[in-house]
C-alpha cells in the first residue's frame, strides 16, 4: 500500500454521481448540423484548410495546427462544409468564434486510417502526429498534449482518473468499459517520456473503475492508487502532491519536479490516434442533473448542446444548462453552442437542484476559506485585494496559484462569490501585462524616432558644411556644362513646385471665423516676407557666384 | 585610548574611501526617477498632458513641475501608480483627462490619401509607412491611437477606429452581486 500525502484543505460536496452510471455509454445520434470551432485548445486557433462547399470525410483535417502551441481539428462526420463563420462557442464571454459548419451526409465514410508503430518511430515524429490528430488534454484544460509529452527521463507519470467534481462520471464509465484501451494509451505515453513509474490515481467512490483498471494493468507495471474522495483531488498539482508527495513550486510546471500528469481520457484518445489512426472527433459526455434519463454518451465534437440533451429527456422545469461540473462549470447562455473537446459534462439545472445563492454578506474573516483552500492560499486576503483592485498585493499573495476550484466559495458562511473576484483580478493583470508590453514597444519606437530625427538633422548639417567647404575650396564654382545642367535642373524643380503650390487650393477656408481668418492672413504675410527675403538672398548669392565665375 | 582613537579614525578613512569609490563606480546615468515615472506612463505620446510626449511629462513630474493627474490615456490607474511611486496623495483626474477613450487605431482611407507624408511626420512612433506621393498606411500593431496624425492630414482621410478586443482581449467583469439588506444583523447571527 502506497503512502499518500494529503494536500491542504478540500471539501466534500454531495456527489450526485450514481444516477448517470446506471447504464453504459451509448452513442449519441448524429445531429443535422455540426459546428466545429477552430479554437478548442489552449494556444493558437487552428487554420481552416477546407473551403465552403467541400465534401469532407469523417476524420479529415479541417483545421491545421498553427504554430507550436496548437492542435488540429477534424471533421466529426462525413458531409459537406456549409460555412466557415463566427458561431457561438462555450466561453464565459459569450463571444462567437470562427467555426466550421458541417452538414453530415449520414454515410459516415472515414478517411483512410493508419495505425502507427510507436515503438519504431522517433518520439518527436510521434508528437507531431498527435498534434495533427488533435490530441489535447480532455480533463478540461485542453492543453495540446504533444507539448506536455515533450519531457523525457521522467520520474513519475501520473494519470489523473480522480474525477473529483460532483455529477461528472465520464472518466468513471470510460474506465469501466474501456480499461484495456486506456492502459494501451498509457503505455504509449510511458514509452514517449521514458517514465520510471506510472501511477493512476482514482477516487475511492469508483470501485468498478478501480477493479477494471487493476485487471487491465496486470503485468504492465502501472500502479492503480486509490485515493480518498475529496474535492479537488483531481486537480493536477493536488493529485501530484497526493500520490508522490512532491509539491510543484508556484509558477513552475510539473516536469521540473520530475512528474507529468495526464487525464485518463487523454490516454484513451492517444490510443485511438496511434493504434487506430483515429483523430479526436468525439468524446464521452455525461448528461445529468435535472433529466429523466441521465447517462453517458459518446458525442461527436460539434453537436449542438440543445439538440444533444434531448436524448436524456430534460425535465420540464429545467432552467438552464451547465457545461462542466457544479463547482467549476460554465453556465451556458445559448443552448446552440456545440460540444467541444473540453466538454465533459452537461448538467440540466433547476431551481430545486441549484437554488440561487443566498445574498452575500461582508467577510467576517472567519478563515474557513483558508482552511478549505487546496492551494493553501489566503482567499479572504485575495478577495480583499481583488475587490480593492490592488493587483500587486494579490499577486504577492500568490493569486496565480489559485486553481479556481471554488472550495472557498463553497464554505464561505457569507456566501461571497470569491472566485469571481479571482477571475476578475487575473484577467485584469493579464490585460495590464499586455498593455505594459505594448507601451514598452511604443517607448522603444518613439525613442528610435527621436534618435532618427536627431541623426537626420546632423546628417543634413554635415552635408551643408561639406558643400560650403567645397564651394569655398573651388573658387571657379565648377564652371562648364555640368554646373549649368545642374542649375537648370534645380530651376526646373523650383518652377514645378511653384506651379504645384499655386494649384493647391487651401482646405476648409470657407465660413472661417474672423480670428482664424486673421491668423491665416498673418501667416500669409509672414510667408510673403520670407519669400521676398529668400529671393533677395538668392539674388545676392547669384551675383556673388557670377562674380566668382567670371 | 589612543589605540581606540586610531582604530576609529582608520575605520572612518577606510569607509570614506569605499563610499567615495562606490559613488564614482556606481554613478547612475540620468535621473532614475524620470525613468521610473516614464515606465508607468502609457507611452501613447499623444501630448494630451500638455507636454510633447510621455518622457517630457515624466521629467516634469520628477522635478515636481507637473501634477500627476494629467495623463488622459493612463486614466486613474496610472495616476494611482504615480501617487504610489512618489508617495503623494492620489488626486482626481484633471477635467480634460477624466474622460477615458476606448482603445483605437488610425485608419487611412487609401482611396483619398495623396501621399503628402504629413501624417507620417507627425506620428510619434513611426506607425505610418509610406513615401512621398505613395499611398500611406498605418501599422495597426504599432499605432498607439494618439490621434496626432489627424490634424496634419490636408485631405482628412484618417479616421480613428475602435479596436475590437475579441476573445484574446476579453476580460472578466468586476463582480456585482446582491448583498444582504440586513447584513449586519446576519453577521452577528453567523459568527
Ligand atoms: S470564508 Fe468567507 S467570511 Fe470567512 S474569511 Fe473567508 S471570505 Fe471571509
Ligand atoms: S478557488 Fe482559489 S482561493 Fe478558492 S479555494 Fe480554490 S484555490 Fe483556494
Ligand atoms: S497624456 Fe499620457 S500618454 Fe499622452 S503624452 Fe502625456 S503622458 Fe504620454
Ligand atoms: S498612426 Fe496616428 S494615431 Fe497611430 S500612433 Fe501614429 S500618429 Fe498616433
Amino acid at each position: 500500500m502506497r503512502t499518500l500525502h494529503p494536500f491542504h484543505g478540500g471539501i466534500h460536496p454531495p456527489e450526485h454521481k450514481s444516477q448517470s452510471t446506471r447504464q453504459g455509454i451509448a452513442a449519441a445520434p448524429l445531429p443535422a448540423r455540426l459546428v466545429v470551432p477552430l479554437r478548442q485548445h489552449n494556444g493558437n486557433p487552428a487554420r481552416p484548410v477546407v473551403a465552403v462547399g467541400d465534401h469532407v470525410l469523417k476524420g479529415q483535417m479541417i483545421g491545421a495546427p498553427e504554430g507550436f502551441i496548437s492542435a488540429a481539428v477534424h471533421a466529426p462526420a462525413s458531409g459537406r462544409v456549409m460555412a466557415i463563420e463566427m458561431q457561438p462557442i462555450p466561453h464565459p464571454s459569450g463571444l462567437p468564434d470562427v467555426s466550421v459548419v458541417l452538414e453530415p451526409d449520414g454515410e459516415e465514410r472515414w478517411i483512410e486510417r493508419q495505425a502507427i508503430d510507436y515503438r519504431a518511430i522517433d518520439p518527436a515524429d510521434l508528437r507531431n502526429r498527435l498534434r495533427d490528430a488533435g490530441v489535447v488534454g480532455l480533463g478540461g484544460a485542453v492543453f495540446p498534449s504533444h507539448i506536455k509529452l515533450d519531457a523525457s527521463g521522467l520520474e513519475t507519470l501520473v494519470i489523473n482518473a480522480a474525477e473529483c467534481e460532483p455529477y461528472i462520471t465520464c472518466d468513471d464509465m470510460l474506465m469501466r468499459e474501456r480499461a484495456a484501451e486506456v492502459v494501451q494509451g498509457i503505455a504509449i505515453m510511458q514509452h514517449v517520456m521514458a517514465a520510471r513509474e506510472v501511477l493512476i490515481g482514482i477516487e475511492d467512490n469508483k470501485p468498478e473503475a478501480i477493479s477494471a483498471m487493476q485487471a487491465a494493468c496486470q503485468g504492465s507495471g502501472f500502479e492503480v492508487v486509490t485515493v480518498p474522495t475529496l474535492y479537488p483531488s483531481g486537480s493536477a498539482k493536488q493529485l501530484i502532491k497526493l500520490l508522490t508527495g512532491k509539491e510543484v513550486p508556484s509558477g513552475a510546471l510539473a516536469p521540473q519536479v520530475g512528474v507529468q500528469c495526464f487525464n485518463v481520457a487523454t490516454a484513451y484518445t492517444i490510443h485511438r490516434a496511434v493504434n487506430h489512426g483515429e483523430p479526436v472527433i468525439s468524446r464521452i459526455v455525461t448528461l445529468t442533473g435535472n433529466m429523466e434519463e441521465p447517462r453517458n454518451y459518446e458525442v461527436l465534437i460539434g453537436t449542438p448542446v440543445g439538440e444533444l440533451v434531448k436524448v436524456a429527456k430534460p425535465r420540464a422545469d429545467t432552467s438552464g444548462y451547465l457545461m462542466g461540473g457544479p463547482m467549476m462549470g460554465l453556465p451556458l447562455t445559448d443552448p446552440g453552442v456545440p460540444v467541444v473537446k473540453a466538454t465533459n459534462c452537461i448538467i440540466a439545472t433547476s431551481a430545486e437542484l441549484f437554488p440561487p445563492p443566498p445574498r452575500a454578506m461582508p467577510c467576517i474573516r472567519c478563515t474557513r476559506c483558508a482552511q478549505a483552500c487546496p492551494a493553501d492560499l489566503q482567499p479572504q486576503e485575495l478577495f480583499w485585494f481583488a475587490k480593492a483592485k490592488n493587483f500587486a498585493k494579490a499577486q504577492e499573495y500568490q493569486l496565480f496559484d489559485c486553481i479556481e476550484c471554488g472550495c472557498c466559495n463553497y464554505v464561505c458562511p457569507s456566501h461571497i462569490p470569491l472566485v469571481q473576484f479571482y477571475r476578475f483580478a487575473k484577467s485584469e493583470i493579464h490585460a495590464q501585462e499586455r498593455d505594459r508590453k505594448a507601451s514598452e514597444r511604443a517607448r522603444e519606437r518613439h525613442e528610435f524616432r527621436e534618435f532618427r530625427l536627431e541623426r537626420e538633422k546632423q546628417e543634413k548639417a554635415a552635408k551643408h558644411a561639406a558643400k560650403a567647404a567645397q564651394a569655398a575650396a573651388s573658387p571657379d564654382g565648377g564652371s562648364g556644362d555640368e554646373a549649368a545642367a545642374k542649375k537648370a535642373a534645380i530651376q526646373a524643380a523650383i518652377d514645378r513646385a511653384k506651379a504645384k503650390k499655386a494649384a493647391v487650393t487651401p482646405q476648409n477656408v470657407d465660413d472661417l471665423p474672423p480670428e482664424a481668418q486673421a491668423k491665416i492672413d498673418e501667416i500669409e504675410e509672414r510667408r510673403t516676407h520670407a519669400r521676398e527675403s529668400a529671393g533677395q538672398a538668392a539674388a545676392v548669392q547669384k551675383s556673388d557666384e557670377g562674380q566668382g565665375a567670371s | 585610548m589612543l589605540n581606540a582613537l586610531l582604530v576609529m579614525i582608520g575605520l572612518a578613512v577606510a569607509l570614506g574611501a569605499v563610499l567615495g569609490f562606490a559613488s564614482l563606480k556606481f554613478k547612475v546615468e540620468g535621473n532614475p526617477l524620470v525613468e521610473k515615472v516614464d515606465a508607468i506612463l502609457p507611452q501613447i505620446q499623444c501630448g494630451q498632458c500638455g507636454f510633447p510626449g510621455c518622457k517630457p511629462y515624466a521629467e516634469a513630474i520628477a522635478s515636481g513641475k507637473a501634477a500627476i493627474n494629467l495623463c488622459a490615456p493612463g486614466g486613474e490607474a496610472v495616476m494611482k501608480r504615480l501617487a504610489d511611486l512618489l508617495g503623494v496623495e492620489p488626486q482626481p483626474l484633471a477635467a480634460e483627462a477624466a474622460r477615458p477613450k476606448p482603445k483605437q487605431v488610425a485608419l487611412i482611407d487609401e482611396q483619398i490619401c495623396i501621399g503628402c507624408t504629413l501624417c507620417f511626420q507627425a506620428c510619434p512612433v513611426d506607425a505610418i509607412v509610406g513615401a512621398a506621393k505613395q499611398v500611406h498606411t498605418v501599422l495597426d500593431s504599432e499605432c498607439t491611437g494618439c490621434e496626432l496624425c489627424l490634424p496634419p492630414c490636408p485631405v482628412d482621410c484618417i479616421t480613428m477606429v475602435p479596436v475590437e478586443e475579441g476573445l484574446n482581449g476579453w476580460k472578466w467583469n468586476y463582480p456585482v452581486y446582491p448583498i444582504s439588506d440586513d447584513a449586519r444583523k446576519d453577521v452577528e447571527v453567523t459568527s
